[in-house]
């Protein structure tokens, strides 16, 4: 009996993975999407090779220069490369968004799942909670947050975490209440089988799902997150190369080089499109048949 | 129920979410390492001062009692006072509130302005250009950073293109505030403008295939108003309530845009504290943030019931 | 003998799926007379529902009409333009649908979609427009016309909804009511009075009907005339006292003998064997020689269009002698 429970769940988990694995070069949004991230992943890995200048490096002699050949996009204001500070940035700000998604999307499921499964208070309270934290506007959370421990990536992750679990815990929480009355659970629980298993083994590959969907467009809040403490001047701390900095220290220049502001925005547009496009290939491919 | 009895219930459901705010912001002096009143000072901590601080704000007593003293200072409208400016931290806040209400407002109804018309385009030409052309708003627009936004804009409108817009302030008057405040509204509006779309089309797809939809046709009315007085009035019931989730996200965006646009608003209030390690005012401007909050998803969820007469015979 | 007031001739409907095209009506004709009611009987899947839409140009988005002539008063309908069809709908061809509690537009008052017809069709203004709801309202039956009017669909009960569906059907005069299963979402009890309200308006206002109906005991309630479907084509016409007492496809006579308690009393009931055809994958020949008692072997290939039998009778079937036979037989009714 245990056994015929565990197959089918597995069987449904298996249903979901397979249709991915045939569909998913047939999706458009996935494949380009996949291709869009690709490319600016590979650029940041790459960035020590393809930068050609050291983010960092001050000319002074050469500052707000246009763009030429040993300076693709030109200088800034303190003859910095800007295609270095572009590439590294990417470096710098991809990292610190895909894993600052990680600990709200595993806190987030874990408490969604717990909640969902066990109900009553346990429910009650993490119901509580998010209510609470959702009672405040994401930024001014965030930037509260990382005032009150100081600016610095660790605390970015601190307060990101804080934040951003809710979400993970809504969707799972919806999913499990749905997928608890479903058969193999309930054949799960009359073969006896301990809560911890059915939850690992059986719940959460069938609600993890929807949670993997949202973690890609999240990544693109914490992106934009990320930036926006560095225009303010709260996130990466100068000189490390981030493109929210670079924004903020192009604005005193915008009516003369506006390119200074622009571009690296228009990195962080592109960045996000590919991990929109995902998200949404994602979306199709994941969903059941 | 009535309507006043769904109020009530609502804001009795409110009670508890609004003593886990406070105990939130009441905890974020906590958050800062180390001691909080040394750290707070930065660079101007002597040790009086840092002691005055410390008893001033009950450092030195037992967390429940630290509470207890907040919640009583703040239902005595006390939201602490301002290490640089002699006044209450809430009523500097609250000065300004209103630039802010400006900019979300004008900001929500642009959004809306915005986000109907394109949906309504999208889900009528359902899968053909228009509608592709549509879809790219959402896919594309969640990746503008809004500050990001707000400085193009800036660019293209307010330095080059004839300088329409002034760069800065917030104008006086109501249509010197119109005109002052267009350039952020629409920023805070390109914000969120691409949720909306992507909820109302999706909403909308449904409702077109609706069987009163089909019934409203089989009536011979014009197709606009089958559109208009049925599908879309439908439609827009789900769509108030994501409006009204994401009008927290913008209120968080009016920060960043009034540091963009140089608007004396609560956002720049909070982050020039922010810059001058002024706690107290850091602290008031998050509760009052949460409490506008708190109050739109109040009004959301008002609106949506006056909008759909099954909601209040749960 | 008069022109029909409808016609319509080897009507066909695809669906476009995402695994391909079905063929949901394949080659239906059939008549209704001024003032007639022709009722449109077959199971789930016969294509009966989507041979209704399709005559008001009101097919699921997915769906379309591949051939066919539907000839309203003369003009062909899917020859005329959007604006002359959109033009008919209420003011000549008006549709009464299954399920009220979905027909209707959940956050308007019922008042206000009942009086839109004469407001924004025929241009009445508000108060006149109001006026004629409560009229339409007291018309079908609906006590306390003037509070019901302010209440929201979901405030009134089954058999409520369906009457203002009806008020709202009847709003602009047709000449022509459709109705899909109007009564199958009903109590029994509510049905038949439902049921007795539609007659009686037809025979005041001189209706001509359309009643697709899978249950042939309330065909046999509210029609005169009777069009037999299956597979998406229609196998059988005839008048309803003439197919029901001597039915001439093997179809029909199975559908009559299944139907328990017809009025009389039965040595037995039987049921048809075997199920009805995938629309996507249709037996070759006719369709239902896999499940017929009396196929033979010139029934496994070729078409089978309905053949007229004069008197307003016809049939797919070329061994509808063998199946009148059967049926006088053993008859279905008791009495004719």
């Amino acid at each position: 009996m245990a056994i015929a429970a565990e197959a089918v769940a597995e069987a449904t988990f298996v249903e979901h993975s397979r249709g991915f694995r045939s569909r998913w070069y047939r999706t458009p949004s996935f494949v380009t999407g996949v291709s869009i991230l690709g490319l600016i992943v590979l650029a940041a890995i790459l960035a020590p090779v393809i930068a050609m200048h050291n983010p960092t490096d001050q000319d002074l002699l050469h500052t707000l220069a246009g763009p030429s050949w040993s300076h693709l996009l030109g200088t800034d204001d303190l003859g910095r490369d800007v295609w270095a500070r572009l590439v590294y940035g990417a470096r710098t700000d991809l990292q610190i968004a895909f894993l600052a998604v990680l600990f709200p999307f595993a806190i987030g499921t874990t408490i969604g799942l717990l909640s969902g499964y066990y109900g009553r208070w346990v429910d009650t309270i993490a119901n509580w909670f998010v209510n609470v934290v959702v009672a405040f506007p994401f930024y001014v959370l965030i930037i509260a947050l990382v005032f009150a421990l100081g600016s610095g990536t660790r605390n970015i992750y601190i307060a990101i975490t804080i934040v951003g679990w809710v979400s993970y815990t809504r969707i799972v929480r919806g999913e499990v209440l749905v997928a608890k009355r479903r058969d193999y659970v309930l054949a799960a629980r009359s073969a006896g089988l301990s809560d911890p298993r059915i939850l690992g083994r059986h719940l959460l590959p069938n609600v993890i799902t929807q949670a993997i969907v949202f973690a890609c467009s999240d990544i693109v809040l914490d992106i934009l997150a990320i930036v926006t403490l560095g225009y303010l001047g709260l996130g990466v701390q100068r000189p490390r190369p981030d493109w929210g900095t670079m924004i903020a220290d192009g604005q005193t220049y915008l009516t003369t080089h506006w390119m200074l502001s622009t571009i690296p925005g228009i990195a962080v547009v592109i960045t996000a499109l590919g991990l929109s496009l995902l998200a949404d290939g994602l979306a199709d491919l994941l969903r059941p048949e | 129920m009535s309507l006043g009895a769904y109020v009530v219930r609502r804001l009795l459901a409110l009670i508890p979410i609004a003593l886990g705010v406070t105990i939130l912001v009441f905890f974020l002096i906590h958050l800062v390492p180390g001691d909080p009143a040394r750290t707070i000072l930065g660079n101007q901590a002597t040790a009086p001062r840092v002691a005055l601080l410390r008893h001033e704000w009950g450092l030195d007593r037992p967390l429940p009692v630290q509470y207890a003293k907040f919640m009583g200072r703040i239902v005595r409208g006390d939201l602490g006072s301002s290490l640089f400016y002699n006044t209450g931290a809430g009523h500097l806040a609250l000065e300004r509130l209103p630039v802010t209400l400006w900019l979300i407002g004008f900001g929500a109804v642009l959004s809306v302005l915005i986000a109907v018309p394109l949906a309504t385009i999208g889900a009528t030409y359902r899968d053909r250009i228009p509608d592709h052309l549509v879809r790219v708003v959402p896919l594309a627009g969640l990746g503008f950073p809004p500050f990001w936004v707000g400085i193009v804009l800036l660019l293209v409108f307010g330095l080059h293109l004839g300088r329409l817009f002034p760069v800065g302030g917030y104008g006086s008057g109501f249509f010197g505030h119109l005109h002052a405040m267009f350039l952020p509204a629409l920023t805070v509006a390109f914000a969120i403008a691409p949720i909306l779309i992507r909820s109302l089309r999706a909403s909308l797809l449904e409702v077109l295939e609706s069987d009163y939809v089909t019934t409203a046709r089989s009536k011979g009315l014009p197709e606009r108003r089958v559109l208009v007085n049925h599908a879309l009035r439908n439609a827009i019931v789900s769509t108030v309530s994501v409006l009204g989730v994401n009008i927290g996200y913008l209120v968080g965006g009016t920060v960043v845009v009034e540091q963009v646009y140089a608007i004396p608003g609560v956002g720049q209030l909070m982050i020039n504290a922010i810059f001058q390690r002024d706690f107290p005012i850091v602290q008031a401007v998050t509760l009052i943030f949460s409490v506008m909050v708190v109050l739109v998803y109040l009004i959301t969820d008002i609106v949506h019931a006056l909008l759909d007469p099954r909601v209040r015979f749960d | 003998m008069t022109e029909p007031l409808l016609r319509v001739e080897d009507l066909r409907v695809e669906f476009r799926l995402s695994s391909g095209r079905v063929v949901a009506v394949d080659g239906a004709s059939f008549e209704v007379g001024r003032g007639e009611a022709l009722g449109l009987v077959g199971e789930s899947g016969s294509g009966k529902t989507m041979a209704l839409r399709a005559l008001v140009g009101l097919l699921p988005r997915t769906a379309r009409v591949t051939a066919g002539s539907i000839e309203y008063e003369g003009v062909d309908l899917l020859r005329a333009s959007e604006d002359a069809r959109r033009r008919l709908r209420g003011r000549s061809i008006a549709m009464i649908f299954q399920e009220p509690m979905t027909a209707l537009n959940p956050v308007m008052r019922v008042g206000q979609q009942i009086a839109e017809v004469p407001r924004v069709v025929l241009g009445v203004g508000r108060r006149r427009a109001d006026e004629r709801a409560l009229e339409l309202m007291r018309l079908v039956g609906i006590p306390d016309p003037v509070r019901r009017a302010q209440a929201y669909p979901h405030e009134l009960s089954g058999g409520m909804r369906q009457r203002v569906m009806i008020a709202i059907a009847l709003a602009a005069d047709p000449q022509l009511v459709l109705c899909d299963e109007p009564t199958t979402a009903l109590d029994v009890t509510i049905q038949d009075q439902i049921l007795q309200l539609l007659r009686a308006l037809r025979e005041e206002f001189g209706l001509s009907v359309v009643f697709v109906s899978h249950d042939l005991a309330v065909i046999a309630q509210t029609c005169r005339r009777i069009a037999v479907m299956y597979a998406g084509q229609v196998v059988e016409t005839g008048s309803v006292e003439e197919v029901f007492r001597e039915p001439r496809h093997p179809y029909t006579l199975g559908l009559l003998r299944s139907v328990p308690d017809f009025e009389l009393v039965r040595e037995r009931l039987s049921a048809i064997p075997g199920t009805p055809p995938d629309p996507a994958a249709p037996p070759s020949g006719c369709r239902f020689h896999p499940r017929c008692a009396f196929s033979r072997h010139d029934c496994t290939g070729g078409l089978f269009p309905l053949q007229p039998l004069g008197g307003g009778r016809a049939t797919a079937c070329i061994h509808h002698e063998d199946c009148a036979e059967d049926a006088r037989r053993e008859p279905v009714l008791a009495r004719a």
